[in-house]
This record gives structure tokens, C-alpha cells and sequence, in this order.
């Protein structure tokens, strides 16, 4: 475990959240390896945000334990947060204070920070969010979707090594939030781990090597994108006029719960190679004119893990 | 896992990872970065601006209405009657005028602002993150409220001395025991009583940087320490109370007329700077006792 934990840019043992009654986060074991793009999902009030405040030493577990890049959590806060971009909950920044100002108050409470590259780096930050050009108007005059970039670029004032990020499309357009993606991927490929949390699955799936999936403050099953995905078992449907022989040759390569249908052989694939199929057909003499292996969608693996829409809050 | 285990796994997962950019960028550790971004903030901001205004609108009414008016004979030396004789008495006068509340109003803004206000608009939570060591904030936010205290009665001081020597003119100044005292000492002792003053501000505001970590309303923990400061006002004029009234915050405040005295009386000012800094110590020790383990949830 000690020579594992440096792997993980986060690691959660048991990690637990009670407000009086309520477990809002439910002794979860969280692993982002390093280096991964880690989909953090779930429907709204399944625990997300609450998870996130633990990790970042906000608010105390009720019980368990974290580390961030391998250093214990809250104990080594002083010396893992500064490698640490966050933006947690939305964005928050003092209404009469320009764009550029906020991001300079964040540098100037930051000790790790050189105060002789702040401007820099604030520049820096605010080109890559898209945001230079409105620099100096006040925050309250920003709309949200350029206050959700702002905090991104608060996120992004220093290199980071791990980025959690809450929600980071939130209130931001289609073309925003293919923004928003393309950044994490960059930052991705710049080395650093991001932790991305979103209630919309299809708004960071592309660009998640990993994820894990909250319901009612539990984590119903992590890992790499494939692997979840593989949970639900692709099923074969070949297209043919001879449905009777396709479904015998689907039987005898192994292929379960063989089902038909008016035109149509459908079966489970298991764990036999795909293109094996049609070469056994066509030995057989069963004239194939389609052929497809279809595996659920991860939409579809969501309603059955959460055993409700995506959208609606637990 | 043993907690050694743990401990040696996160070092080495720091030095041996990829090159960390902490240790690129070792922490300042002597800064004055934060205060003067605090500063900033505080002396920025439009609603701060205006209020220092309007606290200074006070001496130059003094001033001017005096200066307007026939002074009324027979009643004892305070300082409105001596004003005439005087301009620097305008300053004192004005410090006697505005430490029942317009002062603490204005410094109970900035105290109630510390903490609550940064966790209503959810800074707090981005600060935490930087990270700012919450006994830093903390410390930050004291001296930061300590400096406006300073400030605001200095500025308010020394608009009245110079409205009053515009006025009035200046030279040697009647002290309360009836002596003479020369210019140089008079600016000298009107400073050390606005100083004085400043720190007992100081004082009511770091009760309310405490009141400031119950809430995440800031104009609640302001209106909390005014209503603090007139009650303080109210049980201190009630004779029966008098066993108490001593303890009380604002209780030596008063006392900054002393320095008047020849020579200065230095008994009841030792005593309210004893107590403003009992009441510095116990509220920041409060405050931090509160807020280090407090989840931040705003």
C-alpha cells in the first residue's frame, strides 16, 4: 500500500460525511490513479460536491481517511494543496473586483506564489480560459459562463499536478463546454490528473480515461472507462433471411440467451472474438446482410446502476 | 498500514513523484503579501470609501458650527467650550462625539465583513484551497482590523485637528488641570489619545471577528458588535451595574481625555489598554477555536 499510494493522486479509505442523521457520503474508497482524466459522476445530491469538500480539507470526514498525491490529508494540506487547482461549487470572487484584480487577491494569499511573475501568470491564465480580452470589467459584470471560466483560470494560476473540478461546465453553452473539455484534455496531456465531476455524462465522457459513479452517497463502481463500460454485455445481431440457421451457428460457438426476431438473430456475446461470427455463417451457408455487436451505452449502464434518470436528484 | 507507513509513503510520494512545483516554489515565509492585499480590499472598496467620508463630515460640522455660534460661558471645561482657545481641541471633541458610534459602526462593518463575508460569497472556500492556513487567515484578518481601527480614528482626528487649526488656529493649548502646554506637546498628546482610541476600536473589532465565524451573514455579525457596543454604553451609565461596568469593553474609552491632564494621568488608560488587549486575546483565541475545525460549507 505505501509504495501504491504514491500511484494515486487520490486515494480515499472509507471516506464518510454525516450532517446529524444524514450520511451524505458513505464510507466511499475513491482511487484516481495518476495521471487519468477521472469522471466523477453522479445525479445531483448523490455526495459529489460533499466528497470533493473532504478532499480538499473544507469540511471534516466523519470517518476514514484520504490522500492527495500520496501525502495524508488534512495534516500535509500546507504542502499537497498548492499543487492542487480546485474549483469547487461554483465560482466565487468579490463582485466589485475586476476579473484581473480577483485573480491577483488569489495570488497574493498563495505563499508559494512569486509575486515578480504574478501578472504573468494571471495573463496566462485568463488567455487560456479565453478570458484576457475581458480582464478588466468587474466581476459582477461577468455572465456565468465567464465567471465559470474565471475560477477555472484561478484553478490554473500555478502549474498543477492534480485538478478537481466541480461541475466546471455548469452554466456555460454547448461551445463553452467543448471548451471546457478540450482544456481538461490539454491539461491532461500537459501530465497533470483532473478530477472532473458532472451530473451530465455525456458532457465529459469523451475525455475521461476513468470513472466513478455516486448514488445516495455511495460509490456504485470506478475504473477505467472500458472496463465499466464493459459491466453490460455486448449483445450480437446478425441481419439475415435464414434467422433459424443463424440463431443454430450462434449456439454453436457459444453465444447465450439466443433470441429471434422476424429477420433476425440476436445473441450474447460472451467472451468469443466478434469477427468469428460472420466466417462461421458463411461456412454454414447463411447469407448475412447485416451484422452489428452493440454494447449499452453508459447512459444506459447509469439508469441501471442508479436505477433512475440521470438528471434526477437522490 | 501503520501510521509510519503513511507517513514515510507521502514524503517519498512528494520528493520522487514527478518534479513537484512545490518544491520549485519553497513558501515565502516572512510576507507581508496577504496583509496588503486585505488592506487593499478593505480601503478599496466604494462602501468603505463612503463611510470614512462621512466620518469626516463630523469634525468639519463641529468646526464649522462652533465657529458659527457664540460660545456659552460658565459651564465646565470640556471640549467644545475650549475649541475656541484651541483648533486641536476640534479633533478631541470629535473623538468624544463619534466613539459612542459612528467609530465602532465603522470598525464593526470591517469586523463583521472578516470571515462572514468572505463565506457569503464563497471566497472563503477559494482561499482555504490556495491554501491559507486558517490560523493565518485569522491572524491576517486581526491585523488587517486592528490597521482600519487605526486608521479611521486617525483620519478622523486628523481631519479635525487640521479643520480645527484652519479655523481656530493653534499655539500653546490649555491642558484640563489649567497649565499651558506648547504646540509640539499638544500634537503630541492629541496623537497618543487618538492612538489610544484606535486600539480600543481595535479591540471591539476583534469580538467581532469572532462573531464573524458563527455566521456566514456579514451585516448580522455587524449589527451584532453595534448592538454589543451601545449595550456596553447602556449597562456602563446604570450605577447599580458598577460592580461590572469596569470589565466592560467600552468602559475606559472615555479615558483618552487623561492625556490632557498635567501631568498626564496614566492610571484608567493602563487599565483600558489592559483590557482592550484582554478582550484582543481572548476573542482571537475564541475565534480560532471556532473556525480552525469548522466545516466550510458556504
Amino acid at each position: 500500500m505505501t509504495g501504491e499510494l504514491r500511484d494515486f493522486a487520490v486515494a480515499t479509505d472509507g471516506l464518510t460525511k454525516r450532517f446529524h442523521q444524514q450520511v451524505a457520503v458513505n464510507a466511499i474508497n475513491l482511487l484516481v490513479p495518476r495521471g487519468a482524466v477521472y469522471g466523477f459522476l453522479g445525479p445531483n445530491g448523490s455526495g459529489k460536491t460533499t466528497t470533493i469538500r473532504m478532499l480538499l480539507g473544507l469540511i471534516r470526514p466523519t470517518a476514514g481517511r484520504h490522500h492527495l498525491l500520496g501525502a495524508a490529508m488534512p495534516d500535509h494540506s500546507g504542502d499537497v494543496l498548492p499543487l492542487v487547482g480546485s474549483l469547487v461549487e461554483g465560482p466565487a470572487f468579490h463582485p466589485y473586483l475586476s476579473a484581473r484584480a480577483n485573480l491577483v487577491r488569489l495570488d497574493s494569499v498563495d505563499r508559494h506564489a512569486d509575486p515578480r511573475t504574478t501578472k504573468v501568470r494571471v495573463d496566462g491564465a485568463l488567455d487560456r480560459v479565453g478570458l484576457l480580452a475581458a480582464a478588466d470589467k468587474k466581476y459582477r459584470a461577468y455572465s456565468l459562463g465567464m465567471r465559470q471560466r474565471l475560477a477555472i483560470a484561478g484553478a490554473l494560476l500555478e502549474p498543477r499536478e492534480l485538478l478537481v473540478l466541480d461541475e466546471p461546465t455548469n452554466g456555460l453553452d454547448p461551445q463553452g463546454t467543448r471548451e471546457v473539455r478540450h482544456l481538461i484534455s490539454s491539461l491532461a496531456d500537459d501530465g497533470a490528473t483532473v478530477l472532473v465531476s458532472s451530473h451530465l455524462l455525456s458532457e465529459v465522457e469523451q475525455v475521461c480515461t476513468h470513472i466513478g459513479v455516486m448514488h445516495v452517497g455511495t460509490l456504485l463502481t470506478q475504473g477505467p472507462i472500458a472496463q465499466v463500460r464493459a459491466v453490460g454485455e455486448a449483445r450480437v445481431r446478425v441481419v439475415t433471411n435464414r434467422p433459424q440457421d443463424a440463431a443454430r451457428v450462434l449456439r454453436g460457438l457459444g453465444l447465450t440467451d439466443v433470441a429471434l426476431e422476424p429477420g433476425l438473430a440476436i445473441g450474447t456475446l460472451g467472451a468469443l472474438a466478434a469477427e468469428k461470427i460472420v466466417v462461421a455463417m458463411v461456412q454454414d451457408g447463411v447469407p448475412v446482410t447485416g451484422f452489428a455487436v452493440e454494447r449499452p451505452s453508459l447512459e444506459d449502464l447509469f439508469v441501471s446502476l442508479t436505477g433512475e434518470g440521470f438528471n434526477v436528484s437522490g | 498500514m501503520s501510521a509510519a507507513d503513511l507517513t514515510r509513503g507521502s514524503s517519498a510520494g512528494l520528493n520522487t513523484g514527478l518534479p513537484t512545483a512545490a518544491a520549485a516554489r519553497p513558501p515565502r515565509h516572512v510576507s507581508t503579501r496577504f496583509l496588503r492585499s486585505e488592506l487593499r480590499l478593505i480601503f478599496g472598496r466604494r462602501r468603505n470609501q463612503a463611510g470614512m467620508v462621512i466620518l469626516a463630515l463630523v469634525p468639519i460640522m463641529i468646526a464649522i458650527t462652533v465657529k458659527l455660534s457664540t460660545p456659552r460661558p460658565g459651564r465646565g471645561p470640556d471640549f467644545f467650550t475650549s475649541i475656541t482657545s484651541n483648533g486641536l481641541f476640534v479633533a478631541l471633541a470629535t473623538l468624544s462625539i463619534e466613539l459612542t458610534l459612528f467609530l465602532p459602526l465603522a470598525v464593526a462593518a470591517i469586523a463583521g465583513d472578516s470571515i462572514a463575508g468572505e463565506a457569503n460569497i464563497g471566497t472563503l472556500r477559494y482561499l482555504l484551497t490556495v491554501p491559507v492556513h486558517r490560523t493565518r487567515l485569522l491572524a491576517v484578518k486581526f491585523t488587517a482590523i486592528t490597521i482600519f481601527s487605526l486608521v479611521a480614528t486617525i483620519w478622523v482626528s486628523l481631519v479635525g485637528a487640521l479643520a480645527g487649526l484652519v479655523l481656530f488656529g493653534g499655539g500653546e493649548m490649555t491642558t484640563l488641570s489649567g497649565s499651558q502646554i506648547g504646540m509640539g506637546s499638544a500634537v503630541l498628546r492629541v496623537a497618543m489619545a487618538t492612538i489610544y482610541l484606535g486600539l480600543c476600536f481595535a479591540s471591539l473589532g476583534t469580538i467581532g471577528l469572532f462573531i464573524s465565524t458563527l455566521t456566514e451573514q456579514p451585516i448580522g455579525a455587524t449589527i451584532a458588535l453595534v448592538v454589543i457596543n451601545v449595550m456596553s454604553f447602556i449597562l456602563d451609565s446604570i450605577p447599580q451595574l458598577s460592580w461590572v461596568q469596569e470589565w466592560l469593553p467600552t468602559h475606559w474609552w472615555m479615558s483618552f481625555g487623561d492625556v490632557l491632564r498635567d501631568p498626564i494621568s496614566w492610571g484608567d488608560m493602563t487599565r483600558g489598554l489592559l483590557t482592550a488587549a484582554g478582550y484582543m486575546v481572548v476573542f482571537w483565541l475564541a475565534a480560532w477555536a471556532r473556525f480552525a475545525d469548522k466545516d466550510v460549507t458556504g
